[in-house]
């Protein structure tokens, strides 16, 4: 038996924000109040003042260093851009190519490590029986709670003990797992697998991996898109362990452009510019391939909260 | 006998990587920290004896501590309550029937999903030098005088807070805005009908109805905030040290200081320690006042 002989269960990730309804007709007051020429006034401001600091990030990075301090500001775009980035990936103090790789590998093993690992025990802990099942589920809500960074120096002196320091390791290790994406997870498929789905498959043989891995996991796909960008764009944007734990000739991208803020004597906005775009790009491709989605999460977050 | 053995493992095996991981690299630098605070522990020398509670005497008299603790809190304060009311007013605008709502909800996921540490090197120069920053020559251009924004210890916080308002201002008013459409409309029909005001609606309906969402944005963005550390570490360009008097060194500035610079991990655990526990109390007055609110009605 396979999930597509049983009728296709709700699957709230795939919905857009939900529109609030209209008032059907002849119900005397409208449902949503009128938008007048101020709120449009106000939405517009804030899209400038939203979309302005990136744009002129991205402005100044296709120009040279004057760019920067001009007044009024660089509006369009210029033509140094190819200049910019051949001095960014030569710059020896910056080591930018590395960082950028690096980041890249992180990113994707982290977020497919945490899509992974977190599906698997939030499948255990939603639907198989077991002594200690209530414990270990209260026990992924309070790590939830715990932050991380406060262990920052035991971090580092077991980080010296394992002699990873300065290995990329070490900022991939750490956050293989998260307790709020075994959450998430676990809620995900208390709503969408029934339990019949698991005994069908169960009598016809499969083992309980078997099971995970051909029947749930495929109705998970939603679930693991979000988890999976999310911790993407998260691991790629970690700034503060990269900077303790890694060194400026095997830095992240984040780290990189760190470096190039703090090394220049003065200062060249151009290549900081053009380096700070380079280390937001993979998350503007996300913001306009799934903003929608993400815009979705956070709302649903919010009631579920 | 095979798959009796699958069925009663399997479950462990599964959660198994989670706990382990979060064991080892959370659960026991948590607890360690305590440990370590306890000791004279240097880079180079390792653990170099016990000390009690010195590390903590310490900090009690350290100046700097104090310091860095006013300033997180000081920012905080000034980022997080004109972000919450903006992001409430914000949501309420886009409560309503809209042109491009779409639009507009994208806008104010942009900044969220954006590189802090990128943004934080565009405002360090919006803000930035004593003339040449973008604010202070349009302030120029209007004939005021330049603002010192990495000087002055209040104006810095200013420069720290907007970095911080602009990130999460949009993220907040999402919240708030798929709470504000879960709200009843006849509460504000009702309300129509007895002729009260837009702004009185919103006062006296909209943020009471909302006030379990507006509670648990305070929660989250405190621990968020009791740990700030990248924008004012890239806004002061000169380490750790959070200006040249130290007007906009957070705690976690502190710690970062005292581990790399100073090597003192002993002490950097201790403050790292007593900024879990500032946290926790944060949270719990949090938890405290909404009970108390909730008895009161």
């Amino acid at each position: 038996m396979t999930a597509t002989t049983i009728e296709r269960p709700a699957r709230p990730h795939d919905e857009r924000p939900r529109r609030p309804r209209r008032r059907r007709s002849g119900g005397g007051l409208r449902r949503m109040r009128q938008a007048t020429p101020l709120t449009y006034f106000a939405l517009i401001l804030t899209f400038v003042l939203s979309v302005f600091p990136l744009w002129w990030m991205i402005v100044v990075a296709t120009r040279t260093t004057t760019a920067a301090s001009q007044f009024p500001p660089a509006l369009l775009p210029g033509g140094n851009l190819v200049d910019n980035v051949g001095r960014l990936f030569t710059n020896n103090s910056a080591n930018f190519l590395t960082g950028l790789m690096n980041s890249i590998i992180a990113s994707t093993t982290v977020a497919a490590s945490v899509v992974f690992f977190c599906s698997l025990a939030g499948f255990a802990l939603a639907k198989l029986q077991f002594k200690g099942r209530g414990f270990f589920t209260v026990a992924v809500v309070v790590t939830m709670a715990v932050p991380v960074q406060i262990g920052l120096v035991p971090l580092l002196i077991l980080m010296d003990w394992l002699n990873w320091r300065g290995d990329l390791q070490s900022v991939i290790v750490p956050f293989m797992v998260s307790g709020f994406g075994v959450f998430l997870m676990r809620q995900y498929v208390l709503q969408t697998i029934p339990d019949d789905l698991m005994e069908a498959a169960r009598i016809d043989g499969c083992s309980t991996f078997r099971i995970y891995w051909s029947v749930v996991l495929p109705a998970l796909r939603p679930a693991m898109v979000v988890l999976g960008l999310l911790t993407f764009m998260q691991t790629w944007n970690e700034f503060i362990w990269a900077l303790a734990v890694l060194t400026p000739d095997n830095p992240t991208v984040q780290f990189s452009i760190q470096q190039l803020n703090e090394s220049a004597y003065s200062r060249d906005f151009a290549l900081m510019f053009t380096g700070a775009t380079f280390a937001t790009l993979p998350l503007l491709i996300i913001f306009f391939v799934f903003g929608r989605q993400l815009v979705g999460r956070i709302m649903e977050g919010a009631i579920k909260a | 006998m095979w798959s009796r053995l699958d069925i009663r493992t399997s479950p462990y095996l599964f959660i198994t990587p989670f706990f382990l991981l979060f064991g080892i690299f959370g659960l026991f630098p948590l607890l360690y920290t305590v440990w370590v605070s306890l000791h004279d522990w240097s880079l180079i020398g390792g653990n170099e004896g016990f000390v009690g509670l010195d590390n903590f005497v310490r900090l009690a008299g350290d100046e700097k501590f104090w310091s860095a603790l006013y300033n997180t809190l000081g920012i905080f304060t000034i980022a997080v309550v004109p972000q919450l009311l903006l992001a409430l007013m914000l949501a309420d605008t886009l409560n309503r029937r809209i042109r491009f709502a779409n639009l507009f909800r994208m806008t104010l996921v942009l900044p969220y999903i954006t590189s802090v540490a990128a943004l934080a090197i565009v405002f360090s120069v919006v803000f930035g030098g004593e003339q040449f920053g973008l604010i202070n020559q349009v302030l120029g251009s209007i004939g005021l005088d330049p603002i010192s924004w990495q000087g002055d210890r209040y104006w810095s916080w200013a420069a720290i807070a907007t970095m911080i308002d602009w990130r999460w201002t949009g993220y907040n008013a999402l919240i708030y805005l798929a709470a504000m459409q879960s709200v009843p409309k006849d509460v504000y029909e009702a309300a129509d009908l007895d002729g009260a005001s837009r702004a009185r609606q919103f006062v006296q309906i909209t943020v009471p109805l909302l006030r379990p969402t507006i509670i648990f944005t305070v929660i989250i963005s405190t621990i968020g905030q009791m740990q700030l550390f990248t924008e004012p570490t890239i806004f002061g360009n000169n380490g750790y040290a959070g200006g040249t008097q130290g007007q906009f060194q957070t705690v976690m500035m502190l710690v970062f200081q005292e581990t790399f610079d100073y090597q003192n991990f002993g002490y950097a655990a201790a403050i790292s320690w007593v900024l879990f526990l500032i946290v926790v109390v944060m949270g719990l007055i949090n938890v405290w006042l909404t009970s108390r609110i909730k008895g009161a009605e």
